[in-house]
């Protein structure tokens, strides 16, 4: 008796210090300055609370626990060092899934074991249970759709009606489980199928380009799944923990999808965001006007200001290290060298800074949108690489434009502008970009590796 | 724990997420979801304590498949996050030690 009253102390320390580590790792987080001692609490933090996790009293099938662990830990440790950084979202998402898979697993123990004697308890559970399995397989099939596995978008006639009745009927199976009218180990698998089924079935219909606020979004439901069986476990840690998350997670879904110019109720019911949809939008008039590397790599070597787009195009045909070692020459020279990053340029807002990065940029040279749209004015060249919609100025001024309202860069503000492309042809969204024909802009086509090639060249002959 | 505390916790909670994340630049919102997703990994503390209570062989499978997915949500989140973070650097740290940015080219 006594011996478990020390232990459980000692767990309850063990949660307090990790719920202290894990919101000041967070906190360090949102700062560039900080951020890689931030992801260190945090582990420390999990660390701790996993280790004092095995000393709870009344805990059986050792054996098993560790097995778990250790396969789990071994397959994610090798599949997150390896994969390669354009591919980051999908391995958030899969790991995100596999959090809410767990909640849901939890859920599913305390349900068939019968282990809540309150409503309350059993009523948590299911909603926990409900949130994680949709989290579960939405995430997954984000995954898909992100890796390309799953390229189309399942659409029909009522689908949201369809979307409605699996809910309506998880929601029945839950009332008849958590009100113990029908606790039968049937009520509780029917339960979670249809709670699968909502997450497979809700996301099927969203396109790709709206899969960042998708992601976003199960992110912060795993993270209320796991405060939810926090509460039934009476587990001080998932609690806060997964609050935190729910909360932060809401808010960065909510930051991400303004800047897309999307609002949530869009993403999840409408089924846009897919490739090549809605073309329409006045004809923009005038000419494209190309230039020559060499002319356009002196330009720059002489300029004073250089800004650079880039957008995800650039990452695609992995340029980023030579776009980086053609402004080391420009810096060299004197000229002064800014990123200007639009929040949707990766293919989730800071995915393109996770790539510049890894190509060596330093982060004070990496402006967003809201800091550096006034610099345009006094810049000699704007260099837009791989990016399209982002820049394109029919989001300001074209009320018929599926773009209008979105926030853009105003590249079109700088003396020059140069424009890398592989060829004539309208981008991403199918939208023709007005920037390309003004008098200011010159076309420089190309695979984007070979253009920048070129530009180091002409900067180096100067 | 009573309900009513539950409640403050899951209250004070709420407005501490809110508030760490308020003022994060938005060149770091991915290593930050990546961050966040990590920590909900906590998670793993709960799948082992359910799969430790579980008797009847269904309830051990699920249980084993929790604590199987927990743990790789916390690793993964890790594994991925820190990666991102760590090149994450300033002009000045990079003119420190010169040349030593590119790393992970593929």
């Amino acid at each position: 008796m006594d011996l478990h009253f020390s232990a459980d102390a000692l767990i309850q320390a063990s949660y307090l210090l990790t719920a202290f580590l894990f919101i000041m790792g967070l906190k360090r987080m949102s700062s560039p300055v900080t951020a890689r001692s931030g992801i260190l609490w945090a582990g420390a933090g999990m660390l701790v609370a996993t280790l004092a996790t095995f000393f709870y009293p009344g805990m059986s099938n050792y054996p098993l626990i560790i097995v778990a662990v250790v396969i789990g830990s071994a397959v994610a440790w090798i599949s997150g060092r390896r994969v390669a950084m354009t591919n980051i979202p999908q391995m958030i998402a899969l790991y995100n899934g596999m959090g809410g898979g767990a909640a849901a697993a939890i859920a599913a123990v305390e349900l068939y074991r019968g282990g809540q004697q309150s409503t309350a308890g059993a009523t948590l559970a299911v909603v926990g249970g409900i949130i994680g399995a949709v989290s579960f397989s939405g995430s997954l099939i984000a995954f898909g759709k992100l890796q390309g596995l799953i390229r189309k978008s399942l659409r029909f006639g009522g689908q949201q009606l369809l979307n409605l009745l699996i809910l309506a009927a998880a929601i029945v199976l839950g009332a008849l489980v958590a009100s113990g009218v029908n606790a039968t180990a049937a009520a509780v698998s029917g339960l979670f199928a249809a709670s699968l089924l909502l997450g497979l079935s809700m996301t099927l219909p969203i396109g790709g380009a709206d899969m960042p606020v998708v992601i976003s979004l199960y992110n912060a439901l795993t993270g209320l799944a796991v405060a939810f069986e926090g509460f039934v476990l009476g587990n001080a840690a998932m609690i806060i923990a997964g609050t935190v998350v729910g909360s932060a997670g809401t808010l960065l879904t909510q930051l991400m999808a303004k800047a897309m110019n999307r609002s949530l109720g869009n993403v999840l019911f409408s089924g846009f965001g897919d490739t090549g949809t809605a073309v329409a939008g006045t004809a923009v008039t005038g000419s494209l006007k190309p230039i020559e590397a060499a002319d356009a790599g002196v330009m720059m070597a002489f300029a004073q200001k250089v800004i650079i787009v880039p957008g995800y195009g650039m990452a695609v045909a992995q340029a980023q290290h030579k776009v980086w070692e053609l402004c080391q020459l420009l810096i060299d020279r004197g000229v002064t060298i800014r990123f200007a990053i639009h929040p949707v340029a990766g293919r989730m807002p800071g995915h393109m800074n996770v790539l510049l990065a890894e190509a060596g940029v330093p982060y004070d040279l990496i402006a967003d949108l809201d800091e550096i749209n006034a610099e345009f004015e006094t810049a000699d060249v704007a260099l837009i690489i791989g990016a399209n919609d982002v820049v394109n100025p029919v989001a300001r001024n074209d009320k018929s434009s599926p773009i209008y309202g979105m926030p853009i860069l105003n590249a079109d503000k700088a003396k020059n502008v140069i424009v890398i492309k592989r060829g004539q042809g309208a981008g991403f969204s199918g939208i023709e970009n007005a920037l390309f024909y003004l008098d200011n802009t010159r076309m420089l086509y190309g695979d984007g590796q070979a253009a920048v090639a070129e530009l180091i060249a002409a900067v180096k002959s100067v | 724990m009573t309900g009513i505390v539950a409640l403050y916790i899951f209250m004070l909670a709420a407005f501490t997420g809110y508030e760490v994340i308020a003022r994060v630049p938005v060149i770091l919102h991915t290593p930050l979801m990546s961050g966040s997703n990590f920590v909900h990994g906590i998670v793993l503390v709960g799948a082992m304590v359910a799969l430790g209570s579980a008797t009847t062989p269904l309830e051990k499978s699920i249980g084993f498949i929790g604590v199987l997915l927990a743990a790789g949500n916390a690793v993964g989140g890790y594994a991925v996050t820190e990666r991102m973070l760590e090149m994450f650097k300033s002009s000045g740290a990079r003119a420190a030690g010169k040349g030593g940015g590119a790393k992970g080219t593929h």
